[in-house]
C-alpha cells in the first residue's frame, strides 16, 4: 500500500469536511429523534410545577393521592391567557407555544418597569401573560399565575396558587432558581413551602400584603395572617420571595385580573 | 506497548487522573453537591471519554497533524451533543440539575488529553480501554467526593434522608461548607494526600530545597 501523505493539502480539506458531514449528520439526527420526548418532558415538567404550587401533587410523586396521572390533573385545569393591564382575556394566543417570560424580554410585547415600580427587579414585564383555572360547578377553586423576581443569586421562577376565594395563598414553589443551597435554596423546602398555605395575600384595602419576617406577630392578631417565616440565613432570598409575591399579585401584575374575576367569575370575559 | 490490564487498571490508582494528573477538577467541584448528579455526570464522562479514544483512534492514521486537535474537538463535541439530546429525553430533571455541565464535558481536561496523549499512539481497542479506564478513575474520585458532600452537607444520599436534619426535626445541623465549592477542594486534597502516603512512588520530588538559615557569624 503507498504511504499516503497525510499532511498533504487536499487529505486536510478530505478528513475536514468528511469530519464535519459524519458529526453534523450523527448531531441533527439525534437532535431531530428526541426532539418530540423533549417537548413532552419540557410540558410535563410545567404541568408538574403547576400542580405542585396548586398543592395537588407531592414534591417527588408523579400522581396524586387518588392516583390520577399529572395528565389527567392538570385537564382538570383551564388555561387562559390574560392582558395584564387590564385584566381581560386575551383571545387568538396560542397558549401552547406562548412564553411570558420570552414576551417579557421583547420591547413590544412588554412594558419597562421604573425602580419604584420594579420591586421584583424585572427591568421589564410582559403584556400577556396565562393564567391556570381549575373550576367546580360554583365557581374558582383554584387559580395558579406565574411569578417570578430575583432572589440572591439570580432569578426564581415559580407558581403562586390562590384559593377559591381568591384572597388566600394555597401554596407557592419555584422550578427554577439560583439561590445557595442550603440557606435560600431551602425555598424548595417542602415544610417551608407548607407555611404558605392559607395565608391571606390581600389586605382589608385589597392591596397585596405579604410579609416574611422573623418574629411572627401574636398568633391571634390580624397581621400575623399575612404573615410567613422567613427564611434563617437568606434575608435576601426572603426579601425577594416577598417582594415577587406583592409584585405579581399587585396593581402591576395579576392584581386588576383577579379584582375582576371577584367580581365576575370565571364564565364572564 | 502497555498490557490491556494496565491500560485499564492504572488509571484508577496508579495514574489517577484527578488524584496525580489534577486534571477535571473543575466539573469535580460542580456536580459532587448529590450523588445522583454525580452519577449521571460519571456515565456521562465514561462513555465521552471511551467513544471520543475509540473515535480518535480509528482516524488517528489518516488526520493531518496541523488539524489534530480540531478533529478531536470536533469528535468530542458531538459525543456530548449527543449526551446531552439524550439526557434531556430521558432523564430530564437530572438533565435540569446539571444544566451546563454536561455541555462542559467537552472541555473537560481528561478527554481532550486522553485523546492526545493516548488515542493518537494507540489502536482503537485499547484506546477506548484507556479512555473507560480513567473515566472510571474521575468518577472513583466524584462519587467519593459526593459521598462525603451529600450526607454531611445536607443529610441525604440520593436524595434519601439518612442523617435526620435539625430542619426536618432532627439533631444534625448540615455543614453549609460542604454544600459550596471550596469544599470539594479540600476533599480532593484529602484525597490526594491519602492515596499518595499509600502510593509513596507517587510523592514528586521537590523542585527545590530550603536553605538552612544563614548564621551571622561576623556580627557575633
Amino acid at each position: 500500500m503507498a504511504k499516503l501523505d497525510k499532511d498533504s493539502l487536499g487529505n486536510t480539506f478530505f478528513i475536514a469536511i468528511f469530519l464535519c458531514l459524519v458529526c453534523s449528520v450523527i448531531v441533527s439526527g439525534m437532535a431531530v429523534a428526541l426532539k418530540p420526548i423533549q417537548k413532552l418532558n419540557k410540558e410535563l415538567d410545567q404541568k408538574k410545577n403547576i400542580l405542585r404550587a396548586a398543592g395537588l401533587l407531592a414534591s417527588n410523586a408523579t400522581e396524586s393521592d387518588d392516583g390520577k396521572t399529572i395528565e389527567q390533573l392538570f385537564a382538570e385545569f383551564t388555561v387562559r391567557a390574560v392582558d395584564l393591564d387590564t385584566g381581560e382575556y386575551v383571545d387568538g394566543v396560542d397558549l401552547q407555544a406562548y412564553d411570558p417570560i420570552k414576551a417579557a424580554g421583547d420591547a413590544t410585547r412588554s412594558i419597562s418597569l421604573s425602580s419604584d415600580e420594579d420591586i421584583a427587579t424585572l427591568r421589564r414585564r410582559e403584556n400577556v401573560s396565562l393564567v391556570y383555572i381549575k373550576t367546580n360547578g360554583a365557581g374558582v377553586e383554584k387559580l395558579v399565575i406565574p411569578v417570578r423576581g430575583y432572589g440572591l443569586w439570580g432569578t426564581l421562577y415559580g407558581y403562586l396558587a390562590l384559593d377559591g376565594d381568591l384572597s388566600t395563598i394555597s401554596g407557592l414553589g419555584f422550578y427554577s432558581h439560583k439561590e445557595t443551597p442550603g440557606l435560600g435554596g431551602e425555598v424548595d423546602n417542602p415544610k417551608w413551602k407548607k407555611r404558605w398555605q392559607g395565608v391571606r395575600l390581600y389586605d382589608d384595602l385589597g392591596d397585596p400584603s405579604v410579609r416574611l419576617v422573623k418574629q411572627r406577630s401574636p398568633s391571634n392578631s390580624s397581621a400575623a395572617s399575612y404573615e410567613v417565616d422567613a427564611l434563617s440565613g437568606a434575608t435576601f432570598t426572603t426579601r425577594g420571595v416577598e417582594n415577587l409575591v406583592n409584585f405579581w399579585s399587585g396593581e402591576l401584575g395579576f392584581g386588576p385580573y383577579i379584582q375582576k374575576l371577584k367580581i365576575n367569575g370565571v364564565a364572564q370575559g | 506497548m502497555a498490557s490491556q490490564k494496565e491500560v485499564l487498571i492504572d488509571p484508577i490508582f496508579n495514574n489517577n487522573p484527578i488524584a496525580l494528573q489534577v486534571l477535571g477538577i473543575c466539573s469535580a467541584l460542580a456536580v459532587t453537591i448529590n450523588m445522583s448528579t454525580t452519577l449521571v455526570m460519571c456515565i456521562a464522562v465514561i462513555f465521552v471519554t471511551t467513544m471520543s479514544n475509540l473515535a480518535v483512534s480509528l482516524v488517528r492514521n489518516r488526520v493531518p497533524t496541523n488539524i489534530r486537535i480540531i478533529v478531536q474537538m470536533t469528535i468530542i463535541s458531538s459525543l456530548v451533543i449527543v449526551v446531552d439530546q439524550v439526557l434531556q429525553a430521558v432523564a430530564y430533571d437530572i438533565s435540569k440539575s446539571l444544566s451546563v455541565f454536561v455541555g462542559l464535558i467537552i472541555t473537560n481536561c481528561i478527554v481532550m488529553g486522553r485523546a492526545e496523549a493516548f488515542a493518537m499512539q494507540n489502536g482503537p481497542w485499547l484506546s477506548a480501554l484507556d479512555g473507560f479506564g480513567n473515566a472510571v478513575g474521575y468518577s472513583v474520585i466524584l462519587i467519593g467526593v459526593a459521598l462525603i458532600r451529600e450526607p454531611l452537607g445536607s443529610g441525604t444520599l440520593m436524595g434519601f434522608e439518612i442523617i435526620p436534619t435539625v430542619a426536618n426535626g432532627g439533631w444534625y445541623v448540615p455543614n453549609g461548607l460542604l454544600l459550596l465549592a471550596p469544599s470539594a477542594f479540600f476533599i480532593i486534597g484529602l484525597f490526594i494526600w491519602a492515596i499518595r502516603a499509600w502510593k509513596t512512588d507517587q510523592v514528586e520530588a521537590p523542585e527545590y530545597e530550603i536553605a538552612p538559615n544563614a548564621q551571622y557569624k561576623e556580627a557575633i
